[in-house]
């Protein structure tokens, strides 16, 4: 049939073609890993970066700050595990914070409301006061915050009030119910986690206790050949029966990528770090980061609740007629947001030994929502990955470790972590905007 | 390809006196019109005359005030958009309601997501968008897979009437699909029409740019002022016609049919 012929199958000289072909994933477009790697450049270079920036980010700050830290600290085992553990703080706020800010929202609350959850754990477990196993302590602390999350996702959707200003002012009331939680008991505002009960132990090891050099390696391996698995059977899956996958070649660069991350990681915290005795082995924290990530990352990627937080974000009228209930999927993005706010806090906690009348979730946030964003997640909503905040946080960690190590005055760290904010947010307006007239020029 | 003849059996939909009204503003009055399975039935009017308002009633966006739909001969109540999705209507609006940052199988199972064991199953959603769009001879995107915002303008209107068919859908309403299409696209988006016609679907293509009208309706129906002033074959009219029923509501040409089978109705 003559009418059959597609009038647009005749390839299109002009130059928006063109621009439409860089907006293509490059996993897409490609056959094999040299192709890959050439529709990567040229995505670059049409504005759209995905993970670089973040990688040059993290490259640059490891070498300025090895270069200037006193004898070279920055990169030693020591000081590394060391950054694992705070970047984890603002890894695991940020993968909270990506979930509204996917919408195209924000939650400026995130560290006070998260405040509040840990303040109640720690309060909880007090062997002097209400002595509660660490469990149910963690359980209570983490649904206050789901509470809170509810709170600020009703008003948002129900009154239709600006995320901004509610979670403005849910930063104060939350700073104030952190205040009056840490008032109750004998503990002038400063609930310890440090002592022999079992129940402070535990919440304190968060942080600060480690896997079995050998246990570690053999964890490492097994969670890298399960995943490496899963990723090569689901490719050469898709492959065989001619869906879309990429390369044979790219699927197993990804797979070797993990395992040097996971065996470089478990190398550097398996250096024994302790002045005298033994101290190795992989943090706990590690794991527990990667637990929060690897459950955060099949929720939105594999279920229809992130499918739908994704088609608010990038369409909310098309989500709508679809028969989303725009609500709801919102409320929950708020509710998980608090919740994980609650498990960074928890961590922050364990980090500092206890909890602390003088933690600023104000600041918190800040860095939350920069380690997001430098990330490559966009604060106009609907493109992100949960991946975004691990890499980001790990940047953010890195600035506030440097400077911390230069003992850098606390001014200056706040000047330079705000210029970092500015820099991610204009890297993703100018991304957006370039993408926004490509298809301007497509029309 | 075997064609039923023009005006064969019943309708799939009939539309008997619709009002609606937005507080005191009538935007339709006593409005009939047929919608028949295998024909493209092109709905003109000037701005405001009640194209979007009556489509929407269709659509179970805006609920009727007086009036009954018969689908199939049956009467049905049409109150939400998924009373009108359970029949098997669907509508494509001007504005496409695709979301950009999503890719097309993504967007062809929005909200109807295929999962197992609560997991999205994407290679089953992926093979059915792929055997729609090939079904529908959509072969100009690069992969299924690419995301909605890197899709030009002709396909992007593709893949929402792909998305619209993928249902077993019976009626596909098609808002202004042309309206911001290039020459070379618009001719793919009518040819589209065409060949949801030839499946045997009921299409209402809605317009006012007659060139389009005459190029793929079977049938045309004129609303002015929210009453419909003709309603017929599409060979009964010419485009002097159909802008005199546009514009006054009332054509003084000849508009009946040789088979003499053609309605007429005036503006009273």
């Amino acid at each position: 049939m003559a009418r059959a012929e597609a009038p647009e199958s005749a390839p299109d000289p002009t130059a928006a073609a063109a621009a439409a072909q860089l907006e293509l994933p490059p996993e897409i477009a490609a056959q094999s890993l040299g192709e890959w790697l050439r529709a990567w450049t040229a995505r670059i270079r049409s504005g759209d970066s995905g993970v670089l920036p973040v990688i040059l980010a993290f490259a640059v700050i490891t070498i300025v700050f090895q270069a200037i830290s006193p004898h070279g600290v920055f990169l030693s085992a020591n000081n590394l595990v060391n950054l694992f553990q705070q970047s984890a703080v603002f890894m695991v706020l940020a993968m909270g914070e990506i979930f509204v800010l996917l919408l195209g929202e924000i939650d400026l609350s995130i560290g006070y409301a998260g405040a509040v959850g840990a303040a109640i754990a720690v309060q909880l477990v007090q062997p002097a006061t209400t002595k509660w196993p660490w469990w149910a302590a963690i359980i209570a602390g983490l649904l206050a915050c789901a509470v809170i999350g509810a709170f600020h996702g009703t008003l948002i959707t129900r009154l239709r009030l600006p995320s901004l200003i509610v979670t403005l002012a849910g930063l104060l009331i939350w700073n104030g119910g952190m205040l009056l939680i840490l008032l109750l008991g004998p503990f002038s505002g400063y609930p310890s986690l440090v002592g022999s009960n079992p129940n402070l132990k535990v919440l304190y090891n968060l942080m600060w206790a480690s896997i079995d050099p050998v246990v570690s390696w053999i964890g490492a391996a097994v969670v890298v050949i399960a995943v490496g698995a899963a990723l090569w059977l689901g490719d050469s899956r898709r492959r065989r029966s001619g869906l879309v996958a990429p390369p044979a070649s790219l699927t197993l660069l990804k797979i070797a990528l993990i395992a040097i991350v996971a065996a470089v990681v478990v190398a550097i915290c398996n250096v024994n770090r302790a002045a005298f005795g033994t101290l190795a082995g992989l943090p706990w924290v590690i794991p527990i980061v990667l637990a929060v990530f690897g459950v955060w990352m099949v929720l939105l990627q594999r279920t229809r609740f992130g499918r739908y937080v994704y088609a608010i974000g990038g369409n909310p009228e098309a989500a709508r007629r679809a028969g989303i209930k725009l609500g709801a999927v919102r409320t929950w993005c708020f509710v998980l947001c608090s919740l994980t706010g609650g498990i960074g806090l928890l961590l922050y906690a364990s980090y500092l030994g206890g909890m602390s009348n003088n933690i600023n979730g104000g600041q918190l946030v800040l860095y939350a929502v920069a380690a997001a964003v430098m990330g490559g997640t966009s604060l106009f909503g609907g493109r992100g990955k949960v991946l975004h905040g691990i890499l980001g946080g790990l940047v953010i960690g890195g600035i506030y470790n440097g400077l911390y190590l230069l003992g850098i005055a606390v001014q200056w760290q706040f000047i330079v972590t705000g210029l970092v904010l500015i820099v991610a947010v204009s890297i993703d307006a100018l991304s957006r905007r370039s993408a926004t007239s490509g298809s301007a020029a497509r029309v | 390809m075997i064609k039923e003849s023009p005006m064969a059996g019943e309708p799939l939909l009939k539309a008997r006196g619709i009002d609606k009204h937005f507080g005191p503003v009538q935007a339709l009055t006593s409005v009939d019109l047929d919608l028949y399975a295998g024909q493209v039935t092109a709905l003109c009017g000037d701005n405001g005359a009640g194209k979007s308002v009556l489509t929407k009633c269709i659509a179970g966006i805006y609920q009727i005030d007086h009036g009954q739909f018969l689908f199939e001969g049956h009467p049905v109540h049409i109150r939400t958009p998924r009373d009108a999705a359970l029949l098997g209507i669907e509508t494509v609006y001007q504005d496409l309601a695709l979301a950009d940052n999503l890719d097309i199988v993504q967007n062809m199972f929005l909200g109807r997501e295929r999962v197992q064991n609560g997991f999205l199953n994407e290679d089953d959603m992926e093979r059915a968008a792929g055997r729609t769009l090939a079904d529908l001879r959509v072969t100009t995107v690069r992969s299924i897979r690419q995301p909605v915002r890197s899709l030009s303008g002709g396909q992007r209107q593709s893949v929402a009437v792909a998305k619209a068919v993928m249902w077993n859908s019976k009626l596909v309403m098609l808002d202004e699909p042309t309206a911001a299409l290039g020459v070379v696209q618009t001719k793919m988006v009518l040819e589209l029409a065409r060949r949801l016609r030839d499946r045997g679907l009921a299409v209402m293509v809605i317009s006012h740019n007659l060139n389009d009208v005459f190029e793929v309706a079977d049938r045309i129906a004129v609303l002015y002022l929210g009453r419909m002033v003709a309603q017929d074959r599409a060979s009964a009219f010419d485009r002097q016609s159909v802008v005199d029923y546009m514009t006054t509501g009332a054509s003084s040409r000849p508009t009946t049919g040789p088979d003499g089978n053609g309605e007429k109705r005036g503006a009273s």
